[in-house]
């Protein structure tokens, strides 16, 4: 089923002269309406009226997660806090959160490209949708809960946790979609073994899942453990939240709604952009967002495009599964973290330096952050209840700066590893690309 | 009146402390007490021993996180009811108490190490009931 075949089984040719349209209206609106992309551009010697199709957007200068740090709170909005309706936020690279604003036409494009994507799982208004995304500032449940009453299914908004309420609801309202992260859909199908619920019971025959990364056998792990289909979705609170692009029932990458975003790919070293099937950093235009527009926008996601028209007989490009990050962000439980949050967070704290070491581990399918922080001997007191009040304030600077909560161990100073002067910061041991 | 106790912080490894132990005797410091308070992975070890500085210096250069803490010696005598006594003493003057150890040294004699919120108070009160009190000069032979 193809929610808008319109646009998304557009002739690219077509497409291409919409994007370009669609470009060069959005420029204007952001020369006039955000100072950061006025200096921007006039760094770059370019008037918007030198922007006349699609071909020219490489001409643009790139906008950087950096820019959004600088221009926080609402620098880069496009349109004054009356229009806004609505803010999410994701982690920034620091302290201070990534913010984005939504104006009623933003949601409303939000929720179109979140029907297409559900669309792609056959969700209809016959599907219950349980909703296990975490609701609030984080983009998911939302995002999936307005895409979902787009297309009429009957939404429960249970939100992330609580597995035993998960579980019931999944057996007593008969849930046939949920949504929710890859990981979180491996333990509740765990969940379901241990609490020896039978799976006739279960409903369930579709999952869309996303934010964070996954593999081929996670997938076909979740899909036996819960008996359905697994579908991957893509988004970015900077661009939307999810809903950028979603896999369809073929599975070959997952389509780009490029109506609304325009893709690139570009090397990140150079910045020159590379062709169709080439390895390199996802970038993004958002040609129809109203509160905050972004221009090619640097992801950090590496992948590749592929603009074959596809069995489904969407022409929109399709993206693969991103395998790494150009930065050293990590996706844990779903949530974007830095290092150089930690980092932060140790450097406020007057009793601790910024020696460090982020250990991420994956047990029963939950990603567990453990952050080992150095002792040090000017701070060292020989009482425990000193050092456990230490590590209690340490584990909540951190968890309210990352949003997820982090086993903290103190260790001995000078055990976390230098080398060459700069510290090896992380241990992913989850084995995830 | 004053000893000084020396604190490391243990990371909870095996074979850190067998390290530490190791140069403490290639160094000739003689332990005379000691305790570990554990946590969930890591530890605290005190200690009283011979030459707290010498020592405090070579385990620094060995990496180890080191603190000389003050801390005073009560001597009790080693028999029922004499840590009671000592601790009724204490409380009954509300002297706060961080933590404590003891070991026994000899047939008839107890020392316990005492770590709390004012040593001076601590002092003044166990003088005031007579009790004894290692001196610098003699505890670090215990």
């Amino acid at each position: 089923m193809i929610w808008n075949k319109h646009y998304e089984c557009m002739e690219r040719e077509e497409l291409r002269k919409v994007q370009g349209e669609r470009l060069q209206e959005l420029v204007k609106r952001v020369y006039d309406a955000v100072p950061f992309y006025k200096m921007q551009l006039q760094k770059k010697g370019i008037e918007p009226g030198d922007i006349k199709d699609i071909e020219d957007l490489k001409k643009l200068p790139f906008t950087t997660k950096q820019d959004l740090r600088d221009n926080y709170p609402f620098g880069l909005f496009a349109l004054p806090q009356s229009d806004i309706v609505r803010f999410h936020a994701s982690s920034g690279t620091t302290g201070k959160p990534t913010v984005v604003g939504y104006t009623h036409n933003d949601i409303q494009m939000w929720s179109e490209v979140v029907a297409r994507s559900l669309t792609m799982a056959d969700v209809t208004k016959s599907d219950i949708i349980q909703v296990a995304y975490g609701y609030g500032l984080f983009t998911g449940g939302l995002g999936l809960h307005y895409g979902a009453e787009k297309v009429g299914a009957s939404v429960i908004p249970i939100s992330g946790g609580n597995t035993k309420k998960q579980l019931q609801l999944l057996e007593d309202f008969g849930s046939t979609v949920i949504a929710c992260t890859p990981s979180y859909a491996a333990y509740l199908g765990e969940s379901l073994e241990e609490e020896k619920i039978d799976p006739g019971k279960i409903k369930l025959r579709a999952g869309i899942f996303g934010a964070e990364p996954w593999t081929t056998e996670m997938r076909s792990q979740i899909e036996q453990l819960l008996g359905i289909k697994a579908f991957d979705i893509y988004g970015l609170t900077e661009i939307i939240g999810p809903g950028v692009s979603m896999e369809c029932h073929f599975q070959r990458g997952m389509h780009i709604f490029e109506d609304h975003f325009i893709p690139e790919i570009i090397n990140p070293e150079t910045e020159e952009v590379l062709p169709y099937g080439e390895l390199g950093e996802l970038v993004f235009t958002t040609v129809t967002k109203e509160a905050m527009p972004l221009i090619r926008y640097r992801t950090r996601d590496l992948t590749r495009l592929h603009a074959e028209t596809c069995e489904c007989g969407r022409t929109l490009v399709r993206m693969e599964k991103c395998v790494g990050r150009s930065d050293d962000m990590l996706i844990i439980r779903g949530v974007n973290v830095f290092p150089s949050q930690v980092e932060s967070v140790l450097l406020e704290m007057s009793e601790t330096k910024p020696h460090y070491l982020i250990v991420v581990n994956r047990e029963n399918n939950l990603d567990t952050l453990e952050i080992q922080v150095e002792v040090e001997e000017e701070f060292f007191s020989d009482e425990v209840k000193e050092l456990e009040g230490l590590r209690q304030r340490i584990k909540s600077n951190i968890s309210s700066t990352l949003g997820i909560s982090a086993i903290i161990r103190l260790v001995e100073p000078g055990t976390i590893e230098r080398s060459m002067g700069k510290a090896k910061r992380v241990v992913d041991n989850r084995n995830i690309q | 009146m004053i000893i000084k106790q020396l604190s490391v912080f243990l990371e909870n490894k095996t074979g850190r402390l067998t390290e530490l132990t190791g140069i403490l005797a290639e160094n000739d410091i003689n332990i005379s007490a000691f305790s570990i308070a554990d946590a969930a992975d890591y530890g605290i070890l005190r200690m009283i021993v011979g030459r707290p500085e010498l020592a405090a210096e070579v385990l620094k250069k060995h990496g180890f996180t080191v603190k000389i803490t003050d801390v005073v010696g009560m001597i009790i005598p080693h028999r029922p009811g004499g840590l009671h006594k000592a601790l009724q003493i204490i409380s009954d003057n509300n002297v706060a108490i961080d933590y404590m150890y003891a070991f026994a040294s000899g047939e008839c004699k107890a020392t316990v190490v005492i770590r709390g919120e004012s040593l001076q108070k601590i002092i003044n009160v166990l003088q005031e009931h007579k009790m004894e009190l290692l001196m610098e000069g003699d505890v670090y032979q215990v």
